[in-house]
């Protein structure tokens, strides 16, 4: 106790005592205020341009594959031109193909909503909306994102060797990851991948160390627990469960470098290959490992890791719906007790990926008892949140338009999941296209959205009170919007007909082939929503140097803290004390007033000019 | 050249996108805000309402168009199971998906803002939350019983009654190919080990085990309808999957740790071609995890035959045995074990 106080008074002194000179200071020094930033705003913002660059890479990739898959018979030269030898005379390589794949799937999962959706918010709105000058080690902080960087470099140098980069799909499974001669993504690329994954980790810990610490530790003067925004709360248990289950990923990993360099067995037994059986260094055959243990330490971060993409995604909806609905959250504390479900839960379903792994059947009875519950706080989240517009007021900015887009993704990819969830029923449709439909809408779309729904709503409070451009936001949700579903959708239909996952060609199974049309479909869609992502990122740049400034110190009328700070942000975020709490952040259409600020005390209400009192709806 | 022109099109088209959005910002700036914020709010609410209708409509439309591709009725008797346990996990989450969305896009568009009313303020209700956690709990826990019912039969072992008749077959994968040995008239696969495997034992048998003289490896699958079929499953590389996607069928092959599947196929390949009125429909075995380049090609046919067709093409097959381990190589191997052998299988076979 005593030293986490120090550590507030030494850091606010700090705090402090840049104030009257930080100008300066700041702006003199390019490298300490753009590269090596202390400062969270900075390196959240370090955080969301780096995943957006990995965005369009990831996303780029998906549009390679998809031209494969809706027009496999076609060449096309951007294959050849692109990819070289991979992509000799338009035609993608077989081999090629999965290492896009696996790196669409790394670089999306991992790259893009690991870092640059709980990166850039989790770093952005903990300190304001707490209230806190910045976050519980700010050097920490730096190094989270360096780290990042640094895996972003090494995985992006994967993407250049002679034997391509890693493809072995995202999950990486042994033996195929750990034997270099069964695959050429398995010899140098499956090793940059490795390392690039390794600090990947260490980045995901710093950072989510920092954010348990700040949330625990540094918010203001009455921001109880029970009075933060819901996005923090998402935050915090995004950056528990990180904290618990990245670890786990760790060792698998070191496990399997291990495996891969050193002679141990750990994943591996009874293996015959090029003609022989397989030998260590010493002449020993290999034996008494077991590939399902990777399985398990993976999926016990994997599961997790995707209620890390989409809780920090669930908090900012929640916040946005009721902010643009004007309606208090319905349910606050049924929407804490969900999330804290959520994560709980979240740790004890991982099996469920392993139903037909060979796993014992009982223990997957288990996990299935486990898949199914967690099915009820998501739908209490949902009901929630229907409710919370319901009898609203509801002003469509676009990052209201995504928080209702992020709703129906999550419903529609929700209930695929209690198929799922049944391991009768997952049998026919585990690695199928039906499940590439459940988490792509579920969780990459979902996730997404609420990406998009951020940036849009907090663009102002990242760069100096400027706005984006609203129109261009609309056409790009409803062109993102309509074209997920267009692409995603049909593929229930691709997994109802028993189409595995992860297939180059369609063409070799009579019972796969003579969906033609649907996959062309497919492709065009993707093509066009991959196309339509440039409208955003150049609605994002253009505003960055001049989008129109906001009217108002709180453009869309909202309670958190984060609106009380200057239009300019500055190191250390409140240019005097750092405000008080008062309330919760969801007191909108109460006693006649649209919204009451979290600062506002009932006794300064009368004083709000908020408008005069109207009706209730 | 062309692709060229696409993306100078493609650029052409944001281009004039982002010039009119950004008319359009600077139109709402001198006009009245007020006036353009609730055009636009009137706006997005019918889109979110048009959206809905159409999207439902799509969404009912392409079902039932492409249902006719989807699998047809399992040909696994728990495949029908599987079936069923579908069909009412359907009953309970289509509803909730149309209500859900009607209720979220009907509500964006009925409470468009208007600024002369406040929202209504409903912060919480806890019998609302009650209702709508208990509900979701008492469906999950039929579907979690329904389920575990099935998965733990599935599962389980082959009943006792149908013990006497199983067809026992292993299904060993390796980049990129699946070969499937039988265990022959005796009903037991041999024993086999992976140290043992040479060009003179391609499967690493252990010749002392009597259970291996009458194993073949057959270049097709043939099973019998209506018999219980076991397979075990292995693989010698990485892993795999064995799939059949019309018995409903689906386990990893996994290096080192032996698994297992049993199913008992209830239409013979000639059925399903009447069936589906297709005369070149086969069975097929895939592989259903990443293996590698040529993963999505490991493809097998799978022959279910009657009794009697299948009691003769077993007939035919020629024991590994007989090809690689017979007495002429390998003295060391007891004659009279040999000749016990092959009477046990006239005997067997001619019982069947
Ligand atoms: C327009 C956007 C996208 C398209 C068209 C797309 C398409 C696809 C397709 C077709 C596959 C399956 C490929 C195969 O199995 O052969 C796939 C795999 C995958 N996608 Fe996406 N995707 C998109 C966005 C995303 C996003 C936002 C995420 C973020 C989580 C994501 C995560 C994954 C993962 C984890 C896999 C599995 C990779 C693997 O099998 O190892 N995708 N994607
Ligand atoms: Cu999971
Ligand atoms: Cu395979």
């Amino acid at each position: 106790m005593a030293s986490t106080d120090i550590n507030i008074d030494a850091h606010e002194g700090h705090g402090h005592d840049h104030h009257d000179d930080h100008h300066h200071e700041h702006e003199t020094n390019f490298v300490t205020h753009y590269i090596f930033s202390q400062d969270h705003k900075m390196i959240s913002k370090q955080f969301l341009i780096t995943g957006i660059i990995w965005a369009i890479i990831g996303v780029g990739f998906s549009v390679l594959f998809r031209l494969q898959l809706g027009w496999p018979d076609e060449s096309f030269p951007i294959f050849e031109y692109l990819l070289g030898k991979w992509g000799a005379g338009g035609k993608l390589d077989a081999e090629f193909y999965y290492a896009l794949v696996t790196m669409h799937g790394t670089i999306m999962v991992f790259f893009v909503l690991t870092a640059g959706l709980s990166g850039t918010f989790s770093n952005l709105l903990i300190p304001l909306q707490c209230g806190a000058r910045d976050m519980a080690s700010p050097f920490m902080n730096m190094l989270s994102y360096w780290f990042f960087f640094a895996a972003g470099v090494v995985m992006f140098i994967s993407l250049f060797v002679q034997t391509g980069p890693a493809s072995g799909g995202w999950t990486a499974y042994p033996p195929l990851s750990a034997l270099q001669s069964t695959s050429s993504g398995s010899g140098l690329g499956m090793t940059l991948w490795l390392t690039s994954m390794s600090l990947f980790i260490v980045s995901s810990l710093l950072g989510g160390l920092n954010y348990v610490a700040t949330v625990l530790n540094m918010r203001t003067k009455g921001m109880t627990m029970m009075r933060m925004p819901l996005t923090i709360w998402a935050f915090f248990f995004t950056a528990v469960l990180g904290v618990l289950s990245f670890p786990v990923l760790l060792s698998a990993c070191i496990l399997l470098i291990f495996d891969r360099h050193f002679g141990t067995a750990f994943y591996l037994s009874d293996i015959f290959i090029n003609g022989e059986p397989l030998r260590n260094a010493a002449g020993q055959l290999v034996e008494g490992g077991s590939p399902i243990l990777y399985q398990h330490l993976f999926w016990f971060l994997g599961h997790p890791e995707v209620y890390i993409v989409i809780l920090p995604a669930m908090g900012m909806v929640s916040h946005i719906l009721a902010t643009n609905a004007k309606k208090p959250i319905f349910g606050y504390h049924a929407m804490v007790y969900s999330i804290m479900a959520i994560t709980i839960l979240g740790f004890l379903v991982w099996a469920h990926h392993m139903f037909v792994s060979g796993m014992n059947p009982f223990v997957g009875s288990v996990f299935t008892l486990f898949t199914l519950l967690i099915a009820v706080p998501s739908a209490v989240k949902v009901f929630n949140w229907i409710t919370t517009i319901w009898r609203g007021n509801i002003n469509f900015t676009p990052a209201m338009m995504f928080s209702i887009g992020f709703v129906s993704l999550f419903i529609s990819g929700g209930l695929t999941g209690i198929v799922l969830g049944n391991p009768a029923l997952d049998i026919g449709y585990h690695d199928t296209y039906y499940v590439i439909a459940h988490f792509h809408i579920v969780m990459a779309m979902a996730a997404g959205y609420g990406l998009f729904a951020g940036v849009y709503h907090w663009f102002p409070k990242m760069f100096d009170g400027r706005m984006m451009n609203n129109n261009l936001g609309y056409i790009h949700f409803w062109i993102t919007f309509i074209g997920s579903y267009c692409i995603f959708w049909p593929m229930h239909y691709l997994g109802e007909a028993g189409v595995p996952r992860r297939y180059f060609s369609f063409a070799e199974f009579n019972f796969a082939n003579g969906f033609e049309d649907l996959n062309v479909f497919i492709s065009v869609a993707s093509i066009v929503v991959f196309f339509a992502q440039f409208l955003f990122v150049i609605n994002f740049f253009y505003s960055i140097l001049n989008g129109k400034r906001m009217r108002s110190l709180n453009p869309w009328g909202s309670n958190s803290l984060e609106w009380t700070t200057g239009a300019k942000g500055i190191h250390g975020n409140w240019e005097g004390a750092i405000p008080e709490v008062h309330r919760w952040p969801y007191d909108f259409g109460k006693d006649g007033y649209e919204h009451i600020p979290q600062t506002v005390a009932d006794k300064d209400l009368k004083e709000i000019k908020t408008s005069e009192r109207l009706p209730s709806r | 050249m062309m692709s060229l022109l696409g993306i100078a099109a493609i650029a052409l088209v944001i281009v004039i996108l982002f010039q009119i959005s950004k008319a359009g910002e600077m139109l709402n700036e001198l006009g009245n805000t007020k006036k353009a914020g609730d055009t636009n709010n009137r706006v997005q609410a019918n889109l979110f309402l048009w959206t809905l209708i159409f999207g439902l409509l799509a969404i009912v439309w392409s079902a039932f168009h492409y249902s006719p591709m989807f699998l047809p009725e399992p040909s696994s008797e728990h495949g029908v199971g599987i079936q069923r346990m579908y069909f009412w996990t359907l009953v309970s989450i289509v509803p909730i998906f149309f209500i859900t969305q009607i209720l979220l896009f009907g509500f964006a568009y009925r409470y468009k803002r208007d600024e002369t009313r406040l929202s209504h303020y409903f912060p919480e209700n806890n019998k609302l939350e009650l209702i709508w956690s208990a509900i979701p709990a008492v469906v999950m826990v039929l579907l979690v019983t329904g389920g575990l019912r099935q998965w733990l039969k599935i599962t389980g072992p082959i009943p006792e009654d149908q013990q006497e008749e199983v067809i026992t077959i292993e299904a060993t994968a390796q980049q990129f190919k699946w070969d499937i040995r039988y265990a022959g008239p005796d009903r037991e696969l041999g024993k086999k080990a992976v140290r043992e495997m040479s060009d003179d034992n391609p499967w690493g048998q252990d010749w002392a085990d009597a259970a291996n003289k009458d194993d073949f490896v057959p270049t097709e699958i043939y099973l019998p309808v209506n018999k219980p079929v076991m397979v075990k499953i292995n693989s010698l590389d990485v892993l795999h999957s064995f799939y059949l996607p019309h018995f409903k069928v689906k386990m990893d092959a996994v290096p080192g740790i032996p698994t297992q599947f049993w199913f008992t196929p209830t239409k013979t390949s000639a059925e399903m071609q009447n069936i589906l009125d297709d005369p070149g429909f086969v069975y097929e075995l895939a592989c259903a995890e990443l293996c590698g380049k040529a993963h999505f090609n490991m493809r097998k046919e799978v022959y279910i035959v009657t009794e009697d067709e299948f009691n003769a093409w077993m007939k035919e097959q020629k024991s590994l045995y007989s090809q690689f381990a017979a007495p002429q190589k390998n003295a060391d191997v007891d004659t009279e074990q040999e000749k016990d052998e092959k009477v046990n299988v006239d005997k067997t076979v001619s019982a069947l």
